[in-house]
């Protein structure tokens, strides 16, 4: 484990009188008709669709109920090919107990055709070491999907 | 600024790891240190400090909270007491707003971390966007790298220029009694750090875990002038947010701390912040943040930071030196940051940061940040 995220808790000296306190809420955060949607496509159709302004004609992906620079509510929606450009990436080298794999593995935000944003995602398929910004990218998606994010599994090079 | 705020009095624990201290214990050393420095008490007749605005997040001092930690502690129960859940910048933001409005004339302004008690990696995980972002275990390190990577490639930033900017911030921190970390690191050292996450090195993010407390006592200008013979102005304050999605943004420049810094600036009247300010504290939670802050700031051109550190201008002696302190890459703890610079500028006003000081400083900059990728940017100006 990497200095930077070293767990102190277990540095307190042995004769300090400590709580645990421990978060007993779990949350159930619905996704709202605009994420139903997107999900939906992803799940039943192995697609990735953006959402389009009818204000400054921009295209969102992830999709949002209303655009953040027009504040008016979308609803024309775009199915994209899933390729794209990848605009920046890192790779991840150490570990927490919320990822949802074994590092190393990479992130990337994926600029896709026919949308003006980028999504943040995995990026799998591929050696580490030859990621390279600007690469074009496309979805792996899982065999076993249940409208969720993680139906796509990551973007490869293409 | 319509009237003038001042801050009157300011203090600051020592940065590091406290595993046995209460945050209550260390927001009373802090809020009694500038009490006694002014003789103020909370009072209700208009003799004292009317009200408190602390920041801190709940859910970085073990979840919940929010309710027990300040009132009693600084006398402030049975009275207004607000809360801001961001950097500490935007605490001391808030209080000033509170005393231009006429709401309070004397505010009593608090931060505080406790980084030792708990897994900071997770929190910032949990404070992300819960249907797209959380879902993939993205968190405040590796967005801050997708924007390293971006800012880097985009701008063609070196790894050497981004490694100066933590040898100076660690060189910087010999001079501050308060920092947590202080060593004689070189450029190799930086660049020989483990990779935590590209193109960040270990040596290039803020140590953690950090644990303090600051406070400031801010007044409106008639009885700043009663409560002290060097008074601080406030001359220009401004936040701006950016969106949380981290493709919404293109994250090689940061758009809303170029807002945040213009409207701070058209307040306090600077048009030339490179000339006019005398010293500034930035924060810059990783080496690549303090070229990019930089240039959001408008202290260089777009894509120029870089060059402004190997030009040395920021160093202790050059044209404006920024973090004298050594900045929150010598280890100050997320939350406090921004009141920490604020602290800073006005020690650096008073004539009184010791072996740091800037030297004849009139005008200073001050700059807390907090979100994924510099999310959210406060701008605060300072005079005296």
């Amino acid at each position: 484990m990497s200095q930077n995220i070293k767990k102190s808790v277990a540095d307190i000296p042995e004769d300090t009188i400590v709580v645990e306190v421990q978060g007993h809420s779990n949350f159930l955060v619905t996704v709202g008709n605009t994420g139903h949607q997107f999900m939906l496509e992803l799940k039943d159709n192995k697609t990735i669709t953006g959402i389009k302004c009818p204000g400054c004609k921009k295209v969102y992906v992830p999709p949002r109920s209303h655009c953040p620079t027009c504040f008016v509510k979308m609803t024309e929606w775009v199915k994209l090919s899933g390729k794209g450009t990848l605009d920046t990436y890192t790779v991840v080298r150490y570990k927490e107990q919320y990822m949802p794999k074994e590092p190393p593995y990479a992130y990337g935000v994926i600029k896709l055709d026919g949308a003006d944003t980028g999504i943040v995602h995995m990026i799998g398929g591929v050696d580490l070491n030859k990621i390279k910004v600007g690469m074009k990218m496309e979805p792996v998606f899982k065999e076993q999907r249940e409208g969720s994010i993680l139906d796509i599994e990551y973007f490869k090079p293409v | 600024m319509a009237r003038r705020v001042g801050i009157v009095a300011v203090a600051q624990t020592k940065f590091e790891e406290k595993p046995g201290v209460h945050i209550g214990e260390l927001l009373y050393q802090a809020s009694r240190d500038v009490m006694k420095q002014t003789g103020l008490e909370f009072k209700d007749d208009g003799t004292g400090i009317d009200c408190t605005v602390a920041s801190g997040y709940d859910m970085m001092s073990g979840p919940g909270g929010a309710y027990m930690f300040l009132g009693y502690i600084v006398g402030a129960w049975q009275r207004e007491d607000e809360r801001v859940i961001e950097d500490g910048s935007m605490a001391v933001y808030y209080g000033a707003a509170q005393i231009l409005s006429g709401h309070a004339d004397v505010a009593l302004v608090v931060g505080y971390s406790k980084e030792t008690q708990i897994d900071k990696n997770l929190i910032e995980c949990l404070s992300l966007d819960q249907i797209y972002q959380r879902r993939i275990g993205l968190d405040f390190v590796s967005s801050a790298a997708l924007q390293a990577m971006r800012y880097t490639t985009k701008y063609g930033i070196t790894p050497e220029q981004l490694a100066k900017v933590v040898v100076k911030a660690r060189k910087n921190a010999k001079n501050n009694p308060y920092a947590y970390c202080c060593d004689s690191l070189s450029v190799q050292d930086v660049l020989r750090s483990t990779m935590l996450c590209d193109p960040i090195r270990v040596q290039e993010a803020k140590p953690t875990p950090v644990d303090g407390a600051c406070a400031l006592i801010l007044a409106n200008e008639e009885k700043a002038k009663k409560l002290t013979k060097k008074p601080v102005w406030i001359t220009g304050v401004s936040s701006c947010y950016d969106h949380h999605e981290l493709g919404y943004r293109d994250l090689a420049d940061c758009d809303s701390l170029v807002t945040a810094a213009s409207k701070a600036y058209k307040m306090a009247g600077i048009t030339n912040p490179f000339k006019e300010f005398d010293v500034a504290e930035i924060s810059e939670h990783y080496s690549y943040q303090e070229p990019l802050w930089y240039e959001g700031l408008g202290l260089c051109g777009k894509g120029q930071g870089g060059k402004l550190i190997d030009s040395g201008k920021t160093q202790m002696g050059g044209e404006l030196p920024v973090n004298p302190s050594g900045g929150v890459l010598s280890g100050i703890p997320h939350c406090l940051a921004g009141m920490h610079s604020v602290v800073e500028c006005a020690l650096q006003l008073r004539g009184e940061a010791g072996d740091r000081q800037v030297k004849g400083a009139k005008k200073a900059l001050a700059h807390g940040v907090d979100g994924p990728a510099g999310q959210l940017h406060c701008v605060i100006t300072l005079e005296n």
